[in-house]
């Protein structure tokens, strides 16, 4: 589904992606981990082509899409979701005018329909009662929950979250590692989820990958991750600052 | 030090070249996907409510002030010569074709350019506009398209309610409180007033319009760094939109003088 070759990114002298070799299944779920900082972000924004890499290829659904122009990047924004760090809501709607907007780009004229829609989305996202309120007057959390609502609501065959569980308290952390699994088993959707929440990780991953200086350092299992005797690994899934 | 000199110029042309490139650019995208692609009448809608509302105040104060001076100023200098009757005629030929649409014109910029480059910038900054990308939305669709045909709807109205209140405002003063003859004033004024005066304050008003929403929405979608980036964008868009406005002013009064030649 989605393949990464030779990725490399910089951003003014700053080297941030130095040759990312990834490959994820169709309806596998991928754990990027990797320290803040360390280019996460940056490597999903080249996945749906809101950063243009340096060099590399990545193919999604058996299409490159380095150097597709804006318009025709559109159609494969449409199979791929993706949760923004901060949520990026649009702060002149509502909560509820959010998660309908993919709604009506896409066509869809029924505010019945539409509201129906947004209600099974607003539950999942456990807001119920929140949709009339803007986006300022939301928690770092619920504007999470709400890209997240917003980026699903069309169904993409995709989604790409970054830090999905960041921020949130463990009760609620826990309903949405429970949705991307959902998502996963019920639509086949396929994932990449960038987290520093190892918890999470270990939930929700088929495979875990980590970001380490550019590169990927390790990529296996979450059983070989927990093996791993490698003392990078063994810091970061510790938490252990350099000695 | 020369070559030093010489390279600094260079490099102001050669930066300023590719603005200006940058601009057109965007405009002609804008003009394409107007062509090409949905237009979304309700933001239209929205933004025709947001630039006729923000300057209905603006526009009038504007345009009641400056008929107003240049009638008093008129009739001070042409009342010495005996000329008091011209008055209306010249307050009313020069709100026309050049004070009513460059003035509307700055000070649509100062509010309408200024918002439209702050929101667009902090759009871009917070990420709004990945976020429209990212849910296959182009940002010109959905941002400029609306904002560009709302401008070149309103700015002739502005312009033409600024002409109007003007010339009553002037009619007001010299009538009024000057004394002149109003039958003189109105005849002098209606005689001399004719159809491509006017015809040249809305060809005006509109290439003002595609001026101000270009620049200020190019200065919105190419802000950078947090809200220090927005609060330059919308400086320089304000400051480069008001300079281009005196500067086009000047060769579109030229070109339209040849096509209409003042009475
Ligand atoms: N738009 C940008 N402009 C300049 N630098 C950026 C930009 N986006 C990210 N960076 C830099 O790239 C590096 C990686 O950032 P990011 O991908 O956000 O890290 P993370 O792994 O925490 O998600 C950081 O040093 C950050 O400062
Ligand atoms: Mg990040």
């Amino acid at each position: 589904m989605i393949e990464v070759r030779g990725l490399v990114k910089g951003i003014g002298r700053q080297e941030i992606l130095r040759g990312i070799d990834l490959a994820v299944a169709k309806g596998e779920t991928l754990v990027i981990i990797g320290r803040s900082g360390g280019g996460k972000s940056v490597l999903l924004k080249n996945l749906i082509g809101l950063m243009q890499p340096d060099a590399g290829e990545i193919w999604i659904d058996g299409e490159n899409i380095i150097g597709l122009t804006e318009r025709k990047l559109a159609a494969i924004r449409l199979k791929v979701g993706i949760l923004f760090q901060g949520g990026a809501l649009f702060d002149s709607m509502t909560v509820e005018e959010n998660i309908a907007f993919p709604l009506h780009e896409g066509g869809e004229r029924d505010p019945k329909k539409i509201g129906e829609k947004v209600r099974e989305m607003l539950e999942v996202i456990e807001l119920k009662g929140e949709e009339k309120k803007m986006p300022v007057n939301l928690s770092g959390g619920m504007k999470k929950r709400v890209g997240l609502a917003r980026s699903i609501i069309r169904r993409p065959s995709c989604v790409l979250y970054d830090e999905p569980t960041a921020g949130l308290d463990p009760v609620v952390s826990d309903s949405i590692n429970q949705l991307i699994r959902r998502l996963q088993k019920r639509f086949g959707v396929t994932s990449i989820v960038v987290t520093h929440d190892m918890k999470s990780a270990f939930h929700v991953a088929d495979h875990i990958a980590y970001l380490h200086e550019g590169r990927i350092y390790f990529y296996g299992t979450p059983q070989e991750l927990e093996i791993s005797q490698d003392p990078l690994i063994q810091d970061f899934l510790l938490g252990r600052s350099e000695r | 030090m020369i070559t030093g000199f010489i390279s600094a110029i260079g490099h102001r042309v050669i930066s300023w070249v590719v603005y200006t490139g940058d601009v057109v650019v965007l405009a002609g995208e804008t003009i394409s996907s107007a062509f090409a692609h949905k237009i979304r009448w309700r933001l239209f809608m929205q933004q025709i409510v947001e630039i006729g509302l923000q300057s209905q105040l603006v526009v009038m104060i504007t345009g009641a002030f400056t008929g107003a001076v240049f009638a008093a100023q008129t009739y001070f200098q042409f009342s010495k010569l005996g000329m008091g009757s011209a008055v209306g005629a010249v307050v009313s030929v020069s709100v026309c074709r050049e004070l009513g649409p460059v003035l509307t014109a700055l000070m649509v910029t100062g509010r309408v350019g200024a918002s439209m480059s702050a929101e667009i910038g902090t759009m871009k900054v917070t990420e709004q506009i990945d976020a429209l990308r990212a849910l296959a939305v182009h940002p010109i669709d959905y941002l400029v398209v609306p904002r560009t045909l709302a401008m070149m709807v309103s700015m002739p109205l502005l312009v033409a309610e600024c002409v109007g209140i003007g010339i009553v405002a002037g009619y007001f003063v010299a009538i009024h409180l000057l004394e002149l003859n109003g039958t003189y004033y109105v005849a002098n004024m209606v005689r001399w007033t004719q159809m491509r005066d006017i015809i040249m304050a809305l060809t005006k008003a509109f290439c003002f319009a595609l001026l101000i929403v270009f620049i200020s929405c190019h200065k919105g979608l190419t802000s950078r760094e947090g809200a220090v980036g927005v609060g330059r964008a919308t400086t320089e868009a304000v400051v480069n939109a008001s300079l281009a406005v005196l500067i086009f002013n000047f060769f579109l009064t030229m070109g339209l003088n040849i096509i209409f030649p003042a009475g």
